[in-house]
């Protein structure tokens, strides 16, 4: 072998440490996409190839807009590192299957361009790109943005509304009819034959996907947790019939509570920086979904809880910050 | 264990390519230069001339102040010349090059055979302070001052840091393997020094073999050998306190605050070698290692040899490497070239392939977390690099307790965007102080 001559190449100089991890932004965006895909798929299965190509579209037209933001403003392009595929396979999970495909890449042209780089992109929004996606088409079609699919959801019934809206307009026993009965309401929430937004109806894959997240360390499990379980509590103490009648099961279930305590909640960088911070935030955040649930006009309050949630995250990071070692004794 | 530290991380240890191989004295060098200024504190000046005879021991450079350290020739030879060199951390210092004469001949009167037992704490101190003898951790502290606190500090507690938990050095584990002797009496005379009967080892448990052989050379002693968890920065002098004796060192304190003083295990070696054969620092074991390196190895190396010597007798590079470090991995400085002299806190000399320090382009913070979770320090590490971007160097000393931070490199370690956190922190600090001073000079 020849001999290394060391003055051939300039040695590298910097800061101290000079070994890193090997995580990586890529790696925890890539991996979060991984663990959604099985509802994703599911819901592109249930709901048909129109859900599928929503899919496609809100997760390509998210991808082309970063890469004409970037090239606009002459920013490293970072389309690879899956943030912006990321955020468009989110908004689109949380749309019904039957939305026009234009509508999603509108939707994705406000979560990337506006609710992301003109925050300063990534790391720098406020709020979670994806809901602000889906709260603007929220405002923007609603007729559309509540128009579910026709799906049979018992042998004699035929539905085009969602669990939490037969709840809110028809109440609990005629919910239960529908599905023929409270088991099968519950085997169809966890599986997800269900009527909802594409990617919102499996609780089981969606739970598993979180799962794997808590166990790749990508997310606390305090905060699908706590959220999850204050809307049981809440729901289940403010029942329909007086005191600790309501059903704790299936509202931790129905709408986009899975999906958004285990994706959208934990979101890193929309949310506290500390856990104790982020425990506030999922109960804040489990509240207000309970609040608006239960009071509010519309029938599902995940994403608009996720929101205000994410406005007061400043200030939550303000008080619950670490304590310093040395500081007791 | 219940009194770990939070936080902290876990790199991969990387100590197999030297954990199982002796200490091998490597030959003498053609020449040596010797820095004045090896330690933390004041410079000594030289007190030899150009063209000067000096053997093996001579004092060549003298302390004047009371933090600073004494330095000694470390070969029998000629000085050849007293200019400024490069030197790892300052740039250039002044130091004493002598040429080797091949006799490798001590001073008289070294070595001496001493009954450490009959004498008294001040004349152990004495001998400690005229041997030169600093932190060989890599800190540098002069240990006669550790060794000396002010009257209303009161110890109670030894504690010997043989953590070693930078990734790659296996200098102090090797010592403990095979010169456990030294280290224990090296550890009675510091106590007895310092007038305290209890101490402590504590010792990383991927070191179990070095955990058994010092329990053993402890047995029926007032010294208790812990075998404690492997968790980057466990070597840190107030993680290791916190996790042997449960006592967190206060904000901007030092160990005596809380009783207890930390020596290395290098230093309490040395310690035995002055206080029993009259020899003072001139050598010590470094770790030469990392994918770049022929053959890593640990080498009982003298003050002054560059590092080239060092590399060349572990055959020379085996590729290019992309980086040197001086000191472990975590907390080491980067060199820019291997004409550098060994000083007393080189703990290790590592030579990095393409690759291996997996360095990647900085991004913006994604608020992810990481960093503050491994921070053994309880701060924002997140919030200190983003007010450093934005030159608020005030408010992160003021409301994010800046200074705080030990720069152990926790969160630059985790963090996924890679982002140099603890340059931001050295820049912030540094402005600070740039300040302060400048605040100083105009009172004046």
């Amino acid at each position: 072998m020849a001999e290394i001559n060391i003055n051939e190449k300039l040695l590298t100089v910097s800061t101290s440490p000079h070994v890193r991890s090997e995580e990586s932004i890529s790696k925890i965006m890539w991996t979060v996409n991984i663990a959604l895909a099985p509802a994703a798929l599911f819901g592109a299965y249930h709901f048909g190839i129109h859900a599928l190509i929503l899919l496609l579209t809100g997760i390509i037209s998210a991808v082309l807009f970063e890469y004409l933001v970037q090239k606009i403003r002459k920013k490293p392009i970072t389309i690879s590192d899956g943030s912006a595929f990321l955020t468009g396979l989110l908004l689109t999970m949380c749309v019904p299957p039957t939305l026009p495909y234009y509508m999603a890449a509108v939707g994705s042209f406000i979560a990337i361009v506006i609710a992301k780089h003109s925050m300063g992109g990534l790391g720098y929004n406020i709020f979670n790109p994806a809901h602000i996606g889906r709260a603007a088409l929220m405002v923007s079609w609603p007729v559309a943005m509540t128009t579910w699919s026709k799906m049979t959801t018992s042998v004699d019934v035929v539905s085009s509304a969602t669990p939490l809206n037969i709840l809110k307009q028809q109440g609990y026993d005629t919910l239960v009819n529908t599905f023929g009965g409270a088991a099968n309401m519950y085997q169809a929430l966890l599986i997800g034959n269900r009527n909802g937004s594409i990617g919102e109806t499996s609780t089981i894959l969606l739970v598993l996907g979180g799962l794997f997240l808590i166990y790749k360390k990508y997310i606390n499990w305090q905060v699908p947790v706590i959220m999850m379980g204050t809307v049981g509590i809440l729901t289940w103490v403010f029942g329909p019939s007086g005191l600790f009648t309501g059903d704790p099961i299936f509202h931790m279930m129905a709408g986009g509570l899975v999906i958004g305590a285990f994706f959208m909640a934990t979101d890193m960088v929309t949310i506290p920086l500390t856990r104790k911070g982020q425990i506030i935030f999922a109960l804040g955040c489990g509240l207000l979904t309970t609040l608006i649930r239960l009071k509010g006009g519309y029938p599902e309050g995940v994403c608009y809880s996720i929101l205000l949630m994410n406005a007061v995250t400043p200030l939550i990071d303000r008080l619950c910050t670490p304590i310093k070692f040395g500081a007791r004794r | 264990m219940a009194n770990s530290f939070r936080g902290g991380v876990h790199p991969n240890d990387r100590k197999s390519y030297t954990a199982n191989k002796p200490i091998e004295i490597a030959p003498l060098p053609s020449k040596v230069i010797i820095p004045v200024r090896q330690h933390i504190g004041a410079p000594c000046s030289p007190v030899v001339n150009k063209g000067d005879e000096v053997k093996k021991g001579q004092v060549i450079a003298k302390i004047d102040a009371f933090v600073s350290s004494n330095v000694h020739a470390s070969i029998s030879g000629k000085v050849i010349d007293i200019a400024d060199y490069p030197h790892p951390t300052f740039g250039k210092c002044l130091s004493v090059v002598i040429e080797n004469d091949g006799q490798d001949q001590w001073i008289e009167g070294i070595p001496v055979e001493r009954d450490w037992q009959n004498l008294d704490s001040n004349s152990l101190k004495s001998i400690i302070r005229e041997a030169g003898i600093v932190g060989m951790g890599g800190a540098t502290f002069p240990t006669h001052v550790k060794l000396a606190p002010p009257p209303e500090k009161k110890i109670d507690t030894f504690i010997l840091n043989a953590a070693e938990c930078e990734p790659y050095l296996t200098a102090d584990h090797r010592m403990m393997l095979e010169e456990s002797e030294r280290i224990a009496t090296g550890v009675k005379i510091v106590m007895k020094a310092l007038g305290v009967t209890k101490g402590y080892v504590g010792i990383e448990n991927n070191k179990m073999d070095a955990v058994e052989v010092m329990k053993k050379v402890f047995a029926g002693s007032d010294v208790e050998v812990v075998a404690v968890p492997t968790k980057y920065p466990q070597g840190a002098e107030k993680m290791l306190i916190k996790m042997m004796v449960n006592r967190e060192v206060p904000s901007g304190g030092l160990p005596m605050d809380v009783g207890v003083v930390v020596q290395n295990v290098g230093t309490v070696a040395a310690i035995c070698d002055a206080v029993t054969q009259g020899i003072p620092l001139i050598q010590r074991v470094t770790t030469v290692s990392g994918k770049a390196i022929k053959e890593p190895k640990n080498l009982l190396l003298r003050i002054g040899s560059t590092y080239e010597d060092a590399i060349a007798v572990c055959g020379g590079f085996s590729s290019q490497p992309e980086k040197i470090i001086s000191g472990g991995p975590m907390m080491g400085f980067a060199v820019s070239s291997i004409d550098l002299p060994i000083m007393k806190g080189t703990s290790g000399i590592l030579a990095l392939a393409e690759g291996e320090a997996n360095t990647g382009t900085e991004s913006p913070c994604i608020r992810c977390g990481r960093c503050v979770d491994a921070c053994p320090m309880g701060l924002n590490p997140s919030m200190l690099s983003i007010l450093a971007q934005k030159d608020l160097y005030e408010e992160a000393k003021e409301d994010f307790n800046l200074l705080d931070c030990v720069e152990c490199g926790s969160c630059v370690y985790a963090c996924p965007a890679k982002r140099n956190i603890v340059q931001y922190i050295k820049y912030s600090k540094a402005q600070n102080a740039a300040k302060a001073a400048a605040a100083k000079a105009a009172k004046k």
